[in-house]
């Protein structure tokens, strides 16, 4: 029994069949990676277990509540966190209060009207805020408008404001993407230290093998919507099944 | 004090300050001077400043946070009118329950407009607002005859029912016996001062509306708000509804406009339809983006501004035109008055519409960026404590969204 469990689950764009039966047990504290080649349905996978997309046919459970037909706030109070391939922070917004607000959400819901209450009033919001930056390192930019970040502070932002709402699953769509070898580094870091401390389940989508193979302790194939092998790294590394998806029929 | 911080708490006391002593303020000009014309603190004006400042603090609350530029507040200015001079009718001159009715019937006006406008954002939202607006005003200009007297405009009349009317009551306006149109008059030296009933019981609800909209902006409503203009996918993927919020917010503006628009009957117990007319939600939005949107004080000081132009340089005719450069040769004086022109008078619309053209695009922070501008300059502060400041004042928007 895996904490996500996906079967059967089909979704066609017209004459695009972008997933087919596409089966995915999650197990519970793991890193999970999705790998494949450009067009393989990652992405379209990530966006059916957040509530963007809703599939033709299959089920999707999480924690063994189906998410199908749920909006992605919903989703997210389920505890599904997603970080995104260009980090989704509140640009306009300062540091610390881009912290805030997933602080509001986790403890207020999806809303409540708290129009005359101060924010200086709330120690607890504020405290764990204040804690979570100072995970992160970033407890001196606190003031600093989140748009002026750097790229790498950006994605650490986001990451923290997914963090701070302690979620179960953690779905990460490309955490490197266009980052410079130091910066992805300082990502495998950050990830591998956040799932040694928690143990929050993680669903990695990766096109970096470097990357993929630092964290994953689990790996599916995919390959025009259909998965076609899932195993240990080890396993995968070398498997001709994955050659072949990904180089073509010669190199296999 | 009041759940504001130190700085809030001295904000409020200079605007509170600034409220009490308009009509000292703006009397520069000694009564029987040249430039007489140019003061502005007569009852009526400033009636209008508190009354429009309303409006537009309101209106910033939608408009300011979430980014939501409705174009269709005149139609709840208008609903607000309407109660008013209704509960004149049916009850008496008392301005109270009007302006409780006004504040409730604006509010679920503004839920209804809210809650079909906000299933879109950015221009159809604009639109379906002042398409509602419209249908509004044609309903009260034709259909609703019997509700709003059409073209009229609903006014009280003798054989009106009003049922609380007793022997001794006043026969207009008034709030508990304070009548709205007795003012005042103090003379110092060559200065005259009003001071009016009508205006001050306007600038006291302005300051309590000013403090609701302060606390909003502090509060964790307001960070949502501003959350939702940033970045509408990370809110939910944060596990925040934006709808609610965004309605929350439409309604609270509405019942703002609300209130203004029943101050206008308050103030002058008439109501008509030209009041929803879209030149009127269009002027709002003016006020804001001129004075600053997002700022606590950028709306009401474009709704001044505007106001004042209205009413100021709208008189300004070709005598006195002709008197002022009297001096010049006559050639030359008539020419200068020619320049002049097209921009006094019933012209004070192009004059406007210039100075609105220069703010958007050197000062696209409005009226208060470029107090804020000065003031670096005078004090020379450098360039974190500006950024220091942005952080207290959200960024104004830079293009609708």
């Amino acid at each position: 029994m895996g904490i996500l469990e996906v079967s059967n689950v089909n979704k066609r764009f017209g004459g695009l069949q972008a997933l087919g039966n596409v089966n995915l047990d999650v197990a519970k504290g793991t890193v999970h990676a999705i790998i494949g080649p450009n067009g393989a349905g990652k992405s379209t996978l990530l966006n059916v277990l957040v509530g963007k997309l809703v599939p033709d046919t299959g089920t999707v459970l999480f924690n063994g509540t189906s998410v199908l037909g749920l909006k992605p706030f919903e989703i997210n109070q389920l505890g599904i966190s997603r970080v995104f391939q260009t980090p989704e922070i509140f640009s306009d917004l300062s540091v610390f209060e881009n912290m805030l607000i997933p602080c509001f959400a986790k403890r207020d819901g999806s809303f409540r009207m708290h129009a005359l209450e101060s924010i200086a009033s709330e120690k607890d919001i504020i405290e764990k805020a204040e804690h979570m930056l100072a995970e992160v390192n970033m407890a001196d930019k606190r003031h600093m408008t989140a748009s002026s970040l750097s790229r790498g502070d950006k994605r650490r932002l986001e990451m923290a404001m997914c963090l701070v709402q302690e979620p179960k699953l953690l779905l990460l769509d490309e955490p490197t993407a266009g980052m410079a070898r130091a910066d992805t580094n300082n990502t495998i870091d950050l990830l591998n230290q956040i799932h040694d401390s928690r143990e929050i389940t993680m669903v990695i989508i990766e096109h970096d093998m470097h990357v993929v193979f630092s964290l994953a302790k689990r790996i599916t194939v995919l390959a025009q919507g259909t998965p076609l092998v899932e195993d240990t790294p080890d396993n995968i590394k070398g498997h001709p099944k994955v050659k072949e998806a990904y180089l073509g029929e010669a190199a296999a | 004090m009041l759940g504001l911080s130190k700085k809030d708490t001295t904000f409020l006391l200079v605007v509170i300050f600034l409220t009490l002593a308009t009509p000292i303020l703006l009397q520069p000009f000694p009564e029987n001077s040249a430039l007489a014309q140019f003061n502005a603190g007569y009852p009526d004006l400033m009636q209008r400043f508190a009354i429009f400042g309303i409006f537009a603090i309101g209106f910033n609350i939608l408009f300011g946070l979430t980014g939501y530029l409705s174009f269709g507040h005149a139609a709840f200015l208008g609903v607000g009118s309407y109660s008013v001079v209704w509960m004149y009718k049916l009850l008496n001159y008392n301005v109270l329950p009007g302006l409780v009715l006004a504040i409730v019937m604006s509010g679920l006006f503004a839920l209804f407009i809210g809650y079909i406008s906000l299933r879109r954002s950015g221009i159809y939202f604009s639109i379906l607002t002042l398409a509602f607006a419209q249908m509004s005003f044609n309903l009260a200009y034709s259909v609703l005859t019997p509700l709003t007297n059409g073209e009229t405009g609903l006014q009280v009349y003798n054989n009106d029912p009003q049922v609380l009317m007793s022997e001794g009551s006043p026969t207009s306006p008034h709030f508990f016996g304070i009548v709205m149109n007795e003012a005042t008059k103090v003379d110092v030296g060559g200065w005259q001062f009003t001071f009016s009933n009508g205006y001050y019981f306007c600038a006291i609800i302005a300051i309590i509306v000013f403090y609701l909209s302060l606390r909003i902006f502090r509060s964790p409503f307001g960070i949502m708000l501003r959350a939702i203009k940033t970045n509408q996918t990370r809110m939910n993927y944060t596990g925040l509804n934006p709808r609610p919020y965004t309605l929350a917010a439409f309604v609270i503006s509405g019942m703002y406009a609300g209130l203004a628009g029943g101050l206008l009957a308050a103030m002058d117990p008439l109501a008509g339809a030209e009041r929803m007319q879209w030149t009127a939600s269009g002027e709002v939005v003016l006020m804001t983006i001129l004075g600053g949107a997002g700022t606590l004080m950028g709306p009401v000081l474009g709704a001044g501004f505007i106001k004042y132009f209205e009413n100021i340089f709208s008189k300004i005719n070709d005598s006195i035109l002709h008197s002022w450069f009297s001096a010049l040769p006559d050639g030359l004086e008539d020419f200068v008055v020619f320049v002049f022109h097209p921009f006094i008078g019933k012209g004070w619309h192009l004059t406007l519409g210039l100075l609105f053209m220069l703010v958007v695009i050197f000062l696209p922070g409005g009226l208060i960026e470029g107090g804020n501008r000065i003031w670096n300059v005078i004090s020379g502060k450098n360039r974190k404590k500006k950024r220091d400041e942005a952080a207290h004042h959200p960024k104004p928007t830079s293009h609708v969204n």
